[in-house]
């Protein structure tokens, strides 16, 4: 009996551990990425592939629920505003929720399983065939010629993605209410203009997005670059990447949140 | 994949990036109306503003032309000083009357400018003299019923 409960502290102790060793292991890694960053910045031509993976096949996926999101927040946000007769903030109630909160979160949510999740499959499968260590004979770092651009390719692709996902949603919003509904055109968008601040919202929706991109793709390539040289290694790093980056997101939205509108109504 | 085809869809989607950034800027925030570059300061102690926040919009005759900046509490005259940060394109006159008024119903309380007629301008620092609370319910009420009794 007591050496049951001895063991389950052990076995807690032993988790901690290797959690807090795992932790500083990726920001080494993540320092090690950014120090070896002046080759993709001096071959731009690397990024720019990436940026193609991650960025332009990512535009569906956001395009399309974009639009769905706005077009929900409209249909939902009018059934409950025109039971206090306010449906005219409808256009406040959809740009304020996607500006501030579901464009950065919602569009992250899709890049980690959309890129994320693909950067650390495409980095795990060239360490399990050995491709890395190849790179590594010919005298070719594989950090700087394969991690790097994947990384900076995430961190530019990102806040433009967040951007587009909000502007859809807006006009999904827009679609419903005003032209299926019929809510007037002039209060839609007047009364989001005077709501929405340009430093306060946008700006900082912005910047949340931006913290976003290096957050997801960091873990991407970590996981890929560190994922067990297997089948099922790969597996499951490329599982990891999707559900550690979505945690990693709702957590620093929320402090991010905390910073940005303290003491904003 | 080309080279030069990826090159051209990686360009069409920076592209739709920042014309999506453009558009929340402009038309979503409507940047152009009020750019806070180009501001100067005015400031106003209210004997009660009710329920006005930083940011609430200055307005007069119903356009925004600025918004509140600071509130702060004043030891010295017991009442609030409310900073107003000003669109520069627009000037009023010495004796403006400032109110706390509210938008609708229910809707929230912003700050209404009434030019008065003097000659001179209010510039950057400068402090609003004639100023107007905001009405508070149980104060109205309150009134209400005084000047019921006193008519019985």
């Amino acid at each position: 009996m007591f050496r049951h409960a001895l063991s389950a502290i052990q076995n807690i102790g032993h988790r901690v551990i290797e959690g807090i060793w795992r932790l500083g292991h990726a920001s080494r890694f993540f320092i090690l990425v950014l120090l070896k960053s002046g080759t993709s910045l001096r071959r731009f031509g690397l990024v720019i592939r990436e940026l193609y993976f991650t960025g332009v096949l990512s535009l569906i996926i956001i395009v399309v629920s974009g639009l769905f999101v706005g077009m929900v927040l409209g249909l939902q946000g009018y059934e409950t505003l025109q039971k206090y007769g306010s449906e005219s903030a409808v256009g406040t109630l959809v740009a304020l929720s996607l500006v501030r909160e579901l464009g950065p979160v919602v569009a992250a949510l899709l890049f980690a399983s959309r890129a994320g999740s693909a950067i650390t499959a495409e980095i795990g499968l060239m360490k399990a065939t050995e491709q890395l260590a190849a790179m590594g004979m010919m005298a070719v770092d594989p950090v700087a010629r394969v991690v790097a651009p994947r990384f900076w390719s995430g961190v530019i692709s990102m806040p433009f993605l967040a951007a587009i996902f909000s502007v859809m949603g807006v006009y999904g919003g827009y679609l419903v209410t005003v032209v299926f509904i019929g809510v007037d055109e002039g209060t839609y968008w007047s009364q989001m203009q005077s709501a929405v601040d340009f430093r306060f919202d946008i700006l900082n929706g912005f910047i949340k997005s931006c913290f976003f991109g290096v957050a997801v793709t960091a873990i991407a390539v970590f996981e890929g670059y560190d994922a067990p040289p297997t089948a099922e290694g790969v597996s499951g790093a490329t599982t990891r990447t999707v559900v550690t980056s979505s945690l990693v997101i709702l957590g620093l939205d929320f402090i991010l949140t905390a910073f940005m509108f303290r003491g904003v109504s | 994949m080309q080279r030069t085809t990826m090159d051209l869809w990686v360009g069409l989607f920076v592209m739709a990036g920042i014309a999506a950034l453009m558009v929340l800027s402009l038309k979503v925030g409507n940047l152009n109306v009020y750019n806070p570059s180009q501001s100067y300061i005015l400031t106003g102690n209210f004997e009660n503003i009710g329920g006005l926040k930083v940011r609430a919009p200055v307005k007069s005759a119903g356009v925004v032309v600025g918004r509140v900046t600071d509130i702060q509490f004043s030891t010295q005259t017991y009442d609030a000083i409310v900073t107003m940060s000003m669109d520069s394109r627009f000037i009023f006159p010495k004796d403006t009357f400032a109110s706390i008024l509210t938008s609708g119903l229910l809707g929230e309380q912003y700050i209404g400018l009434a030019a008065g007629g003097d000659e001179d301008m209010l510039k950057d620092g400068d402090k609003i003299m004639k100023t107007n609370s905001a009405m508070v319910l149980e104060e109205l009420i309150g009134r209400f019923l005084f000047d019921k009794a006193a008519e019985d």
